[in-house]
Order: structure tokens, then sequence, then C-alpha cells
């Protein structure tokens, strides 16, 4: 799961900084747009400006942490899945979600990053993860509303990335995106068996929609005009299309999946323009979104205190670990020598 | 916090029998055994192969991409190692 | 198969499956909260096998008793005393080297069993050992790896396993208990002898203490009743959080 929200503009820019930039840099800078725009893809020892290494260390890596934070809300529910087959197959995706997390760490580390570094950042509260994952999860409705909604917003976000100029980065995503296609899949069947179900069951995924339409909305980050690195990003085709087409797109496929479902969605602007062919909607509220950006969101702190615990309590399993080899290679050592 | 970092080990899975190992990916482990077994549950969580190489990262050299050109365009204009080069009339058969 | 049989077999699967689920469960609790991510999806890995053979079981369990109870039925609306788990696999988590006692107690003993199922005349049962026997062959390498890591790793991390260790032992003597219905299942060549498997079974763990430098704890007063529907006050929790939904909404369908 991911999100483009987080590149608002009171972001620390990514942009070159405007020092001099020698003769010799410009050419390899020149260099360097030439492959990207021939759509050749940029490997880890290649030349590439610091900003391009830096703008995509930060992405991936918030990228990675997106996914780790993601496993929180939805793991909420694994102990309380209500059948078997619910409970392994949200087993297995919480499961992907952590598998995904760790094929872009690796892709982070590529560019020159140690993973440690960047769990360092994200336990200390320094770097940022996708917002909608900071939102409770107190009814089992709310497992089905993020696979198919949570889930549905990433596919639109990710299945560019997997064109990504970034070699590493694009290959870690068509992973990911195949693993992924079943993941909205479940949440929508999940969905569709509480909208058929009895009254209550009913209620409970409308109450889920209601809680989870806008948040997924703000997924794809600020307007167009608001969001600070769009062009330079496009430019090195670390992003292929902006926040508001994406998010239009979504909007278009998601409306009729709920029409289907006979559920609300809580918009009363909602409406299918036939000129344009698109549904228009209403006006996306900010405040709460930078709220929780800034750290007041329902569930920020639990997140990150989750996450911090269970990398404090196993400390000493990975220092075992380490102990436990070198005394091995000690002892192959002896004996070999 | 502890931050003494697993090594980093690079992923080689093997699809099927009968093609190469191929590179995945990476992940860390304590140990060489560790690693392998970590990329079976990693990369191999539907199928992906059967058989995995993990390598420390620290134990691979790679080519430096800024002689590219000296190490790899040479082979470029070598047409005559390639059988195409060679005009064969279309009447001769089997070869 | 005589009725006799049928219920004995019914009682056995039943007991498997049960105990599948429940370490199945206890394992799921650590998803998303393992010391290392690598360690996350692999503890996963093994709650997915588990739970996955809980189905097969309960499933055959049900057909067998023949009253219509399919796997969630037989999951989530049987209490405490309906079920039929070892002790061992309901016992809460704690730290990371008590899960991986646990499990690899556990484990020892599941590939000795399913080893042995395979082989079983009973032919559904011989089919789900099958299948399960390549995935508990790989837990134990697993748990038994973690084990040695953590015996033979810092102070810090031997003393934890030991006490773990201590524990959980007196857990470990029901897996071996033979009743009356068993005997017969045995006699009929469906189920392995317990007794049998006892000493593969220790000769197992033996192993993989000595390299993980762990003393065998003493064979004392060993914790029964597990098979009987007499648990300890930690499954009825464990029950509550997974039927809840269930429970809470009995017309559901999900």
């Amino acid at each position: 799961m991911y999100t483009q929200g987080l590149d608002a503009k009171t972001e620390q820019s990514a942009q070159p900084s405007p020092r001099l930039v020698t003769e010799q840099e410009a050419a390899l800078q020149g260099r360097f747009q030439e492959r990207v725009d021939a759509e050749e893809k940029i490997e880890p020892r290649d030349w590439m400006p610091e900003g391009y290494r830096r703008t995509l260390v930060r992405q991936i890596s918030q990228h990675a942490h997106s996914e780790i934070v993601g496993m929180l809300p939805e793991g909420n529910w694994i102990t309380r899945a209500p059948t078997l087959r619910r409970k392994v197959a949200l087993l297995a995706k919480v499961q992907d979600e952590g598998g995904h997390g760790l094929y872009l760490y690796s892709a982070a580390e590529t560019l020159g990053v140690s993973r440690d570094e960047l769990v360092g950042q994200l336990l200390s509260g320094k770097a940022k993860y996708s917002s909608i994952f900071n939102y409770p999860t107190p009814t089992w409705a709310d497992i089905g509303a993020i696979g198919w909604l949570v889930d549905g917003a990433a596919i639109m976000n990710q299945v560019p990335l997997c064109r990504c100029s970034y070699g590493p980065y694009a290959r870690a995503m068509v992973r990911i995106c195949r693993e992924e296609s079943f993941h909205q899949r479940q949440g929508y069947e999940l969905m569709l068996a509480l909208a058929q179900g009895t009254a209550e069951q009913k209620r409970m995924a409308q109450d889920a929609l209601n809680r989870w339409w806008w948040p997924s909305l703000m997924m794809f980050g600020p307007s167009d005009d608001q969001s600070a690195h769009s062009a330079q990003n496009m430019a090195w085709k670390i992003k292929r299309f902006s926040n508001d087409e994406l998010r239009q797109r979504f909007v278009d496929a998601t409306v009729p999946q709920a029409e289907f479902l006979g559920l609300t969605i809580p918009d009363p602007e909602l409406r299918f323009n036939a000129e344009t062919g698109h549904y228009e909607f209403g006006a996306i509220d900010w405040t709460e979104f930078n709220e929780i950006l800034k750290g007041n969101g329902p569930c920020n702190r639990e997140r990150i205190e989750a996450r911090r615990k269970a990398w404090d309590d196993g400390a000493w399993v990975r220092e075992a670990a380490v102990a436990h080899a070198a005394k091995r290679k000690q002892r192959a050592m002896k004996k070999a020598g | 916090m502890d931050r003494k970092d697993w090594p980093l080990f690079e992923i080689f899975i093997r699809p099927k029998n009968g093609l190469s190992h191929k590179h995945v990916g990476s992940l860390h482990a304590a140990d060489a055994r560790m690693a392998l077994d970590n990329a079976r549950d990693v990369y191999t969580r539907r199928g992906e192969g059967v058989s995995i190489w993990a390598v420390p990262a620290s134990s691979i050299a790679a080519s430096d991409p800024s002689e590219k050109a000296s190490l790899f365009d040479p082979a470029d204009d070598k047409v005559y190692r390639h059988p195409t080069f060679y005009d064969i009339p279309a009447d001769v058969k089997n070869i | 198969m005589s009725t006799d049989l049928k219920d004995a077999l019914f009682g056995y699967a039943l007991r498997l499956g049960d105990t599948s689920l429940v370490l199945g469960h206890r394992l799921s609790e650590w998803c998303g909260h393992a010391p290392e991510l690598e360690e996350d999806i692999a503890l996963t890995n093994v709650a997915l096998d588990l739970v996955g053979h809980a189905r097969m079981l309960l499933t055959y369990a049900g057909e067998l008793e023949g009253k219509g109870r399919d796997e969630d039925r037989l999951a989530y609306r049987r209490d405490v005393f309906d079920y039929r788990n070892h002790l061992l696999v309901e016992q809460p988590n704690r730290d990371f080297g008590h899960t991986i006692v646990r499990q690899f107690l556990h484990d020892a003993w599941s590939v000795e069993l399913y080893e042995r199922l395979c082989a079983s005349k009973d032919e559904t049962l011989a089919g789900i050992a099958a299948k399960a026997v390549k995935e508990v062959r790989y837990h134990v390498r697993h748990s038994g790896d973690w084990l040695v890591r953590l015996g033979d790793g810092t102070d810090v991390s031997h003393a934890k396993v030991a006490d773990a260790l201590g524990r959980l032992w007196p857990y470990t003597g029901e897996m071996f208990e033979r009743d009356e219905a068993e005997q017969a299942l045995v006699a009929a060549g469906i189920v392995p002898d317990p007794a049998e498997m006892k000493a593969a079974w220790t000769a197992r763990v033996e192993a993989v203490l000595n390299d993980a430098t762990l003393d065998r704890p003493a064979d004392g007063w060993m914790q029964k009743g597990g098979r009987r529907g007499e648990h300890s006050e930690h499954l009825g929790y464990l029950l509550a959080e997974m039927q809840f939904l269930p429970r809470a909404y009995p017309d559901a369908n999900w």
C-alpha cells in the first residue's frame, strides 16, 4: 500500500540546492536526463544527481515504512477473523505487506542507506509513512474497506511505479503489484458478504465506507497545485501521473463498485458528468489530513509505539543470532586451523 | 536502541529445473542458513523457485558503470562472432 | 469402520485439528511484532501452515461425526471444555524465546507424528499427513535452528530459553498419553503408537538441546487434561477473541 500524500510543500525540498553546478556536473546531469528521457533504467552504481538519489531514498523508505506500519491496523483483526478461510486470507495478506516492506527496504539499500538507518528514522518519528494507517480499525468491515479502498487507491499509485526510472524500485514494484492483485479482491469480496448479509452486517459495511472514503481520496496527496515535487519527479520519471489524475481514476473506478454493493458513498456532491465521462466529487477537507500528518491522528502514537516495542523487545534476539553466528565462525576456523 | 544490523545477502532463485538462478532481491540474516530460510519464506511464497543461492552482498565484485563503454562496446562490432555474418547458399541444408 | 472406531477417530482428528488451530492462532499473534522483518514473515508462514492443517483436520472430524458441523462450526462454536488441544500450545506468548521453545517442542512431536501418519490405514488421514509432513519438517528445522541460536547465543538469550524450557517442559508429557480410544486406533493401524513416538521425539529434542547448550529438564510432574477438555485459564481468552464475531452475530455469514 502506498500513498503519494507525503510530498506536501511543508516537506524539506528534494530539489538540488542552488549551489554552483560545475561544467562537468552539468554534462553528467544532461546525460542522465537523456537516459531517463529515453526510458533507460538507472541502476544503483550509475551516476545520478544527488537530488534524484535523495528523493528516491525518501520515497522508497516512506513506501516501505507504510507497508510495515500498515501491517498493524489489519493485523488487529487476524485473531478475530470470523471464519478460518478469512483468517488465512488476512494472515497471508498482512504477511505480504511485510514482504513488500522488505522488498522496498532492499531497493532503498541499493542507494547506500542501511535498513537499520531507515528503521531508526521510522522509530524516532523522523520518517513519514502513509497517514491512512493512523486511522483505527474498530470493526471487521474495516478490513474489507481497507482491502477494497486503501489497496484500490494504492494500486492506482503503484502500477505506474512499475515503470519508474530507477531499476531496483521498478523491479520491486513489479513484484509487489503482482502479489497485491489478490488484496483488493479479498477486501471487496469481504465487503460483498457483509453488504449481502444481515441488516447488522450491512450497517457495519456502510459505517466502514463512511469512515474510509475520504481518507482514501486523501491518499493520492495534495492537489497538483499544492504538491511540492511533482514537476521534478515527473521529469525524473519517478512519478508518471499527477495526484489529481490518479484520484479521479480511483473515483471513476470505485463509485460503480460501491453501487454494486448497494452502499452509499458519503459525498452528497458526488455525481456523474455524462459529458466528461467522469464522476465529480465534493471538496476534500485537508485540515484533517494535515493534522494527521503532523501526528495528531487517532492512532499515530500507538502505531509507532507498537513498532518500537517490537524492535526493542527483539533486540536480544537479533544480538543472540549475531553472537551465535560469530561463535560458529570461530569454531569453524579453529577446526580448519 | 540496538543498531546491530544483520549482514545483507543477495538472493538468487532458480525458478524451475533447467533454468539458471536469477537475482530476485536481498534480505538480512545473521548467518547463511538463516539467509536461505528467510529467502524461502520471503521470495518463494507463491512457488517461485526450486533452488536458492544466498550470497553475502559484501562478497560480490561488480563492474564499474563508468567503464561500461570500454568493457562492453568493443563487442558490438565483432559481427563475425554471430552466425548471420557468414553467407551460405540457401540450397545447403542442415548448417 | 465400526461406530466406536469412527468416534475414536473423530476425537483424534479433533485433537490434532484443535492443537494446530490454537498454535496457529498463537503464532499469528506475532504477525507485525516479530524481532525482525524476515522472521515476521517466517513465523506467519508457519502459522498459515498450521491453520491450514487445522482446516483439513476439522473438516474431516466434522465428516466423521456426521452431524453437519464444518470447520468453522467446530472452530467457532465450541467452548473450552469441548476443545481437545494440548495444553502446551495454548500457553500464551511471552517473549520470542518462549515462542521458539513452545514451537520446537511441538514441531519435534508433529514431525514424528505426521511421518508415521503417512502410513495410516485411513486414507484421508494419510493424505492429510502426506501434505502436512513436508511443512512440519521445515517447521522443526526453523524452530530448532532458532533454539540453537538462542541457547548458544548470548548469556541473556541462553537464560531466557532455559527459563522457557523449564516452564514448558511439564506440558510435553501430554503429547504421548494414550487412552482407550486411541489404543483401538493404534491396534487398527490408523494412528501410530505414542509410546514408540516418544523415544524418537526424545532423541530429536536431546540432539537440539545439546547443540543449544541447554540441559534437558527432568521428567517430573506432567500437566495433563487437554485431551479431556480440561484446560488452563488461557484458552478461554483465546476463544473469546477468536469466536467473537460468530458469537455476537450468530445468524451472519461472513
